[in-house]
């Protein structure tokens, strides 16, 4: 027995970590399935990005172009001359710590780089040593160091585990916001040609085809007709979409994500049955077929590119205003940034809800409403038949969107319409909804397969708040306004909470909307038996 | 390495007062000439910086928002966290730069595993030690102005006995300067003791520290223990703003390591993360309107780009667009 | 008193210790990290591992049935297989419960007094660290799983439409992978 006696920690020492060293001197590490694929040379020059080739994050020699070094401290340069943010961002840091520990990726992945704090330091600290007096002259003492292809990698690695989400810029004290520096970082790697597939992808084919999926125009049409099918069979009723359609009231956009992939899909149908009731003079566009925008991730002209289809199919088609639907960043973007860019829409009418007569106020330059505003707006008036018993079935939890809650404040609006629509509705801890909710840990084009690990762990802190109301109330639904969550967050709870399902909020406006002549519903949208209809289902 | 450098500095800028006053005699330096430099790279220093700063421009709106949106009139807004109005963002940046609002969210939790209060607690005090080193130091700050007027003012000399309503001692003991040396350990030795904070502190993080510990420290000798010449300091101190300076005999050598070290601190300012205090005001994220589709934000710097038209996508799909049904502008 | 007082008694001590082994298999700064705070949310990962380390410790003690102690487990196995580790470092920390009783212990478990319960309770943890690897090896494939339902999940519509999914349909009723989270 003696001889086995391993003498305390003998086992563990195999795995002892080296000595700790600062942070500057711990090299980066690439490690699988932390990091997405590489885009693809074809899809970078479809948008004109600068040095599209072959390389692997796993390699040594990245390949950088021959003058990187000007390439990014003149991008450098020019960016702390065209935003205010990433100058005062640089220099204002006091490093209290208050961010450190409210990313969550920081907080599922322990890797120090993660504290938001620190992943700014990684940008701050090449600008100290380039571009301030203090950093040039006491170099490394005054937190300065120099640009190497290390440097470039560790950007990269950690540029793209930032969902820019902005939670750290809630409790920073001067609102740091590492949502901005993220975009800063990333606006350089692209200068370098280090994008990733996942995103580089999605933006080719949306400059092309008008949506992120490439979806061509037919395609969305008869993807759209088996909606209308499967509305028929549960509701008994037809409903009639229009595309491309002059002359109507109301273009209609919204994530492309949710006419392919489920459970999105269900939300587009739950659309479609609510304009149908409405007799809403409503019309979807096949060019301006996306309202996501993963230019948003790339450079900030890529965004307004692709952003640009939207107010120009606007005009062509010569509706009043238009409605936006289910998304998070498709929402920061038309937010804060497609007036700006792209405006002013003084072709475009105030919207005006044409069956409540309710002005959107909040949107009078705009002149984009979000469907949660609108539907909230209907439901207070009395324009829907509910019977939120048809979800009775769920007991639902409500996710905030990052963009949505941290770069708009929608935050009562949904809650509003689930609570007339559900009947069991639960909120998660305090701390993990709102204003600080955690993202879903795939934000900002990192939903791809490959960093699969990266996602479980940055969407640990979600599902673990999930997970508390699960074992209190018995959630088995996990609501949201986002057709990223509505991807990512099945995975991210078939993982960690299997059982719970997650679905748009407009699925659940769909199953409680009784319809003008429908039949009796004896399925759900995801033509599932209703409870106490699984009985006659068997007979 | 990170702590010793600044602390070392700091030591010998001390000393360096210390030998330059006592041995070479050079109070004139000290007293007049180094304070007027430091002043002057104070004042100059800040004003390029926000120059700077303001020379950014602010491209797009996006203001981090904490509270609802206004919407819906039946929804209600929160004015406050969530501003749509300039009314809003005074209100908003009035407790972040009086009170330190984003500081405090740390603090409520509701939901916690049964153990280790104290480690919760930590959070709490970051923002306290915050507000009581501030405030203190600002406090601290506004008293210095009975050595620089003839007749000291009266908000000055109300705040001289608030900050003394103890009424303990002789002197008087000010309650701020126990609470600056309070709070600037308590942020050291956090710095020091949450291994989070300590990875992330570079010797600019330490170095403020120390100089404000040597400031208070020699602040508080002087006026309690050693008992400096108020009449020569004060005379000294007339002097310098009615540019009429004067160095009064034996006014101690404590006095100049505490002006020199009041003199860096000035000086290093406009080039160290404590430019954080006029920063603050600048941050897009916290002092704009959250009204971006109300009324239209204009980026100065917008410039054309090349983007994919409606009529370059018809002619690309115009056939299958036309079997689908979707209507096109072309036949 | 038995080896179970003994280890009841000093039942903090062993926790400490074997929480501390356990944070060694991540880096420093990680654990650090994990160590500091203690908040349900605030750190997830720590807390999982704090309660899931007792409820295991509290198990063997009581010496039930290993199946019982599977959701436990499972907190703990299902955050370890997606850090990173290789699947030796994931999976040694059954074991580091051995180190931490005989650490703590030491001086008591010097004769012969407890060897038979010792090797009793070593070959509970033995098989502790088989089920935690069975546990371990479905997370691993969840994973793979996970990518491949979710390019599904991504493309239902077109699969539908390109009329994949209706043969399949015949044996599956479910519609889609998100249905499968059901099973």
């Amino acid at each position: 027995m003696a001889k086995f006696t391993a003498k305390p920690n003998e086992l563990s020492k195999i795995n002892l970590t080296p000595r700790r060293k600062e942070w500057m001197d711990t090299p980066v590490e690439i490690r699988e399935h932390m990091y997405c694929h590489p885009a693809k040379i074809k899809d970078l020059q479809t948008v004109d990005f600068s040095h599209a080739r072959e390389w692997k994050p796993a390699d040594e020699d990245w390949k950088l172009p021959q003058n990187w070094e000007q390439i990014v401290l003149d991008g450098m340069q020019a960016l702390l001359k065209k935003y205010r943010s990433f100058q005062v961002f640089m220099d204002i840091c006091v490093r209290c710590g208050a961010c450190a520990d409210k990313c969550h990726f920081f907080i599922g992945t322990g890797d120090p780089k993660n504290m938001p704090v620190l992943r700014a330091e990684l940008l701050r600290s090449v600008y100290r040593g380039n571009f301030t007096l203090a950093g040039k002259i006491l170099k490394k003492i005054n937190g300065a160091r120099t640009l190497t292809p290390e440097v470039i990698k560790e950007w990269w690695y950690y540029f793209y585990q930032c969902t820019e989400c902005r939670r750290c810029s809630v409790f920073c004290p001067y609102g740091i916001d590492q949502a901005e520096i993220t975009m800063m970082g990333r606006e350089l790697t692209n200068l370098l040609g280090l994008q990733i597939g996942w995103i580089a992808g999605p933006v080719a084919a949306c400059y092309m085809k008008g949506n992120h999926l490439g979806l061509e125009p037919h395609t969305i049409t008869s993807s759209v007709e088996l909606f209308v099918d499967d509305i028929e069979s549960i509701t008994g009723i037809r409903v009639e979409p229009t595309f491309n359609r002059k002359g109507a009231e109301i273009l209609f956009v919204t994530p492309s994500g949710d006419l392919f992939a489920n459970p999105g899909t269900y939300t587009a149908m739950g659309y479609l049955m609510l304009f149908h009731e409405l007799g809403l003079d409503y019309t979807w566009s096949t060019y301006a077929s996306e309202g996501g925008n993963f230019g948003f991730f790339t450079t900030n002209e890529m965004a307004k590119r692709l952003n640009a289809k939207i107010y120009a199919e606007a005009k062509r088609l010569g509706v009043k205003w238009i409605l936006g639907g289910e998304c998070g960043h498709m929402w920061r973007v038309l937010h804060q940034y497609m007036d700006t860019w792209n405006g002013p829409a003084d072709f475009l009418e105030v919207p005006r809800s044409p069956l409540t007569g309710t002005v959107f106020d909040n949107a009078k330059a705009t002149r984009m409403v979000h469907i949660a505003e609108f539907t909230a707006d209907l439901i207070r008036n009395g324009k829907l038949q509910l019977d939120p018993g048809r979800n009775d079935h769920l007991k639902v939890t409500f996710h905030d969107s990052c963009n949505t809650s941290r770069g708009m404040g929608m935050l009562e609006e949904p809650r509003y319409i689930i609570r007339n629509v559900c009947n069991h509705f639960y909120e998660m801890p305090e701390d993990t909804i709102r204003e600080k909710t955690f993202c879903c840990g795939s934000g900002t084009g990192l939903n791809a397969s490959e960093n699969m690990e990266l996602r479980m762990r940055g969407g640990f802190p979600r599902a673990n708040a999930v997970k508390y109301v699960r074992e209190k109330y018995g959630v088995n639904m996990l609501a949201n306004i986002c057709a990223i969550d509505r991807a990512t967050l099945s995975a991210s709870m078939d993982y960690w909470n299997p059982g719970v399902q997650v679905c748009g909020a407009h699925e659940l406006v769909a199953n409680a909307l009784v319809m003008k002549g429908e039949k009796e519903r004896t399925q759900d949208i995801r033509l599932e038996p209703l409870p106490g209809e699984e009985e006659t289902e068997n007979v | 390495m990170k702590i010793l450098i600044p602390f070392l500095t700091v030591i010998a800028l001390i000393l360096l007062v210390a030998a330059g006053v006592k041995a070479a005699g050079l109070e004139l330096l000290f007293g007049v000439l180094i304070p007027y430099a430091a002043v002057a790279v104070f004042a100059v220093g800040i004003v390029l910086r926000v120059v700077k700063w303001a020379r950014s421009p602010v491209p797009f709106r996006i203001p981090t928002t904490c509270g609802q949106q206004k919407s819906l009139p039946w929804i209600r807004q929160n004015k406050i966290e969530n501003p749509s109005s300039t009314l809003g963002v005074i209100a908003r940046m009035a407790l972040e730069v009086l009170f330190f609002r984003s500081l405090f969210r740390n603090v409520k939790t509701e939901l916690r595993n049964d153990g280790d209060r104290l480690a919760y607690g930590s959070d709490k005090w970051l923002w306290l030690a915050g507000l009581a080193f501030h405030w203190s130091f600002l406090i601290i700050l506004v008293r210095h102005f009975r050595f620089f007027a003839a007749h000291v003012p009266f908000p000055v000399r109300m705040i001289e006995g608030l900050d003394s309503f103890l009424q303990i001692g002789a002197p008087l003991l000010y309650l701020t300067d126990l609470i600056i040396l309070g709070a600037v350990t308590y942020l050291f030795l956090r710095r020091v003791a949450l291994p989070m904070v300590r990875y992330i502190s570079l010797p600019a993080d330490y170095f403020p520290l120390f100089l404000i510990l040597g400031i208070a420290g020699t602040g508080v000798l002087m006026r309690y223990f050693t008992k400096v010449d108020v009449t020569g300091v004060k005379q000294l101190a007339m002097g310098l703003v009615s540019f009429t300076p004067v160095v009064p005999e034996g006014i101690g050598t404590l006095f100049y390591v505490h002006l020199f070290l009041v003199s860096v601190l000035f000086a290093y300012f406009p080039f160290s993360k404590l430019v954080h205090m006029a920063g603050v005001f600048l941050s897009p994220t916290r002092n704009m309107v959250n009204n971006s589709r109300m009324v239209r934000h204009v980026n100065p710097w917008n410039y054309p780009v090349t983007v994919h038209t409606y009529e370059e996508y018809e002619d690309d799909f115009r056939e299958k667009m036309k079997m689908a049904g979707i209507p096109v502008e072309k036949e | 008193m038995d080896l179970k007082g003994l280890l009841a008694a000093k039942k903090d001590a062993i926790l400490r210790k074997w929480f501390d082994a356990v944070l060694e298999s991540y880096p420093a700064d990680t654990s650090n990290f994990l160590k500091t705070k203690k908040n349900r949310f605030a750190n997830p990962v720590g807390y999982s591992l704090t309660k899931g380390l007792e409820a295991l410790f509290d198990g063997l003690l009581q010496g039930v049935e290993i199946e019982t102690l599977s959701p436990s487990l499972d907190s703990i196995v299902r955050i370890r297989a997606v850090q990173g580790m290789a699947p030796s470092k994931a999976m040694i920390f059954p074991f580091l419960l051995k180190n931490a009783i005989r650490g703590e212990l030491e001086p008591e478990l010097r004769g012969d007094r407890f060897s038979g319960e010792m090797t009793a309770l070593e070959s509970a943890i033995d098989a502790l660290a088989l089920h935690a690897f069975n546990i371990y090896m479905q997370c691993r494939e969840k994973i793979y799983a996970l990518q491949a339902e979710e390019s599904q999940r991504l493309t239902y519509r077109l699969l539908q439409k390109a009329k994949m999914v209706c043969e399949v349909q015949g044996e599956d009723p479910g519609t889609g992978s998100s249905k499968d989270t059901k099973k």
